[in-house]
């Protein structure tokens, strides 16, 4: 490739769930475009969805490799030190092997039953207080909240600590380098905390298991558990509770597409497939990878030691994959997306998220018919400053039911 | 002693996890998984990678007594 002046990333700065029109441009022009990010050095962006499948799919790009050099990024420092998102296998499988079976598409299956009654509270609670409620307050981050401390075994009434904890891990700009550091060392020491009551008695959950796994001999240090943990907490949640209001948003901005889900919830899966492929969660582009290797993709040759850049947000709306790829379809049946990455790193949490985003469908539809925004659409505040997108507040109201 | 290979291409949702695991022993095909060979030398990378499937697609038998090695039930 001729060596060009990179350009600073993100090329726009996000406005609600639009798709910045750049992609399309870069996918047919540019497929490897140069690009700068506000911290670390310059890198590939690679905006094609075989090209990003080949990048997090192949073991010649390394996640371990940015460890050691000065990886591009969004914000001055660095994600939690000893992350498995920073392992290649096989130090990666090593620890992706201890929970994979948790978050396996059967295990998951036997929590739907509990997350539809958590669900159900929440919208009967939403339907009792009457209109307008928040979605996000509501309904959005209580469901994943709940389902992933029963889950993990972290108590519930500690909510309102590790929100604040997680919502500082997650930020970009929102808070200070120093906050963000005050708050990963509480939600470590909180996490220590739960690791040692552990230790002192056993308990029968996901956390218990983590530590057994440690205590016996599965080969992961003391902070890798303890990191492992927070960061299943925290992506446990947050991502979740970015995609209920998100989904929602935008199925009442197309209401013949809402419309066919309240014919029909069958088509609530197919939907939430969808609705992943459709929805840009990802506030620009993470987790840079490291060529081992000099590699040709359909854009051109990266050379081994080069930084690069993938967008999952330009691969899922990428014309030679999906037709008409702009266009919101719940009956699409085309390629998968690759809303929850692609690879060895590929979601850990994808079957538990599936899950529960059907169950936030199918219950906002069945108990509160009519769901739509209470106020004009600057009524909804958009979180900004943070790594995920989706609104803060989303005010709803919705038809009255019979019984309310 | 033999392990024998399957990858249930109806399960399969095409994560690429397997062939990043295990790339000397599955390749993405049409975007799924598929095992290079039917059959392998008893391998660990083989069990993390029926262990570490989503949706666990991947069955690794003795090929001789038809016993399942992984994924654990």
């Amino acid at each position: 490739m001729a060596a060009t002046e990179p350009r600073n990333y993100p090329f726009t700065e996000a406005d609600r769930l639009t798709v910045d029109p750049a992609f399309a441009g870069l996918r047919k022009d540019e497929p490897l475009c140069r690009v700068r990010f506000p911290y670390g050095e310059a890198a590939w962006l690679v905006t094609r969805y075989e090209d990003v499948r080949t990048v997090l799919g192949d073991p010649r790009f390394s996640r371990a490799e940015a460890v050691h050099r000065d990886e591009p990024r969004l914000r001055p420092h660095r994600g939690l030190e000893g992350s498995i998102l920073d392992l290649d296998p096989p130090d990666h499988t090593r620890l992706r092997r201890i929970v994979a079976k948790a978050f396996t598409a059967r295990h998951i299956e036997r929590l739907r039953p509990r997350t539809e009654q958590i669900a159900a509270e929440l919208a009967d609670g939403m339907a009792a207080r009457g209109a307008p409620a928040d979605l996000v307050a509501d309904f959005a981050l209580p469901l994943p909240v709940t389902v992933i401390c029963e889950l993990l075994g972290v108590p519930l009434a500690d909510r309102a600590d590790f929100r604040t904890w997680s919502d500082a891990l997650l930020s970009t700009t929102k808070y200070t380098p120093q906050e963000i550091q005050d708050c990963t060392d509480a939600l470590m020491a909180y996490m220590a905390g739960l690791i040692a009551e552990r230790r002192a008695a056993p308990h029968d959950d996901l956390l218990g298991a983590l530590v057994d796994a440690r205590d016996n001999g599965e080969r992961l240090s003391e902070r890798e558990l303890q990191v492992l943990a927070v960061s299943l907490l925290v992506a446990g949640h947050e991502t979740t509770a970015s995609q209920i209001p998100n989904f929602v948003y935008t199925l009442l901005t197309h209401p013949e597409q809402l419309a066919a889900l309240r014919a029909d919830p069958g088509l609530v899966p197919g939907a939430v497939e969808e609705l992943m492929r459709y929805v840009p969660l990802g506030n620009g582009a993470g987790m840079p990878r490291y060529a081992l290797d000099d590699v040709e993709l359909s854009g051109g040759i990266v050379r081994a030691g080069e930084a690069v850049v993938v967008c999952p947000v330009s691969a899922n709306r990428d014309e030679a994959v999906y037709t008409d790829p702009d266009r919101l379809d719940v009956l699409r049946q085309e390629a998968s997306h690759v809303g929850f990455g692609h690879g060895p790193h590929h979601c850990l949490g994808a079957q538990l998220a599936r899950m529960e985003l059907q169950v936030a469908l199918n219950t906002l539809l069945e108990r509160l018919p009519g769901l739509r925004l209470a106020g004009p659409e600057e009524s909804v505040v958009w979180k900004s400053g943070v790594a995920l997108r989706g609104p803060e507040r989303m005010p709803v109201t919705w038809d009255r039911t019979r019984d309310a | 002693m033999t392990w024998q290979i399957e990858v249930d291409r109806n399960t399969c949702i095409g994560t690429g996890s397997c062939a990043g695991i295990a790339p000397e022993h599955f390749e993405l095909r049409d975007r799924k998984s598929c095992p290079r060979h039917p059959t392998a030398e008893p391998d660990e990378l083989l069990v993390d990678a029926a262990e570490s499937c989503p949706v666990e697609a991947i069955t690794i038998r003795d090929a001789t007594s038809g016993e399942l090695i992984a994924p654990e039930p």
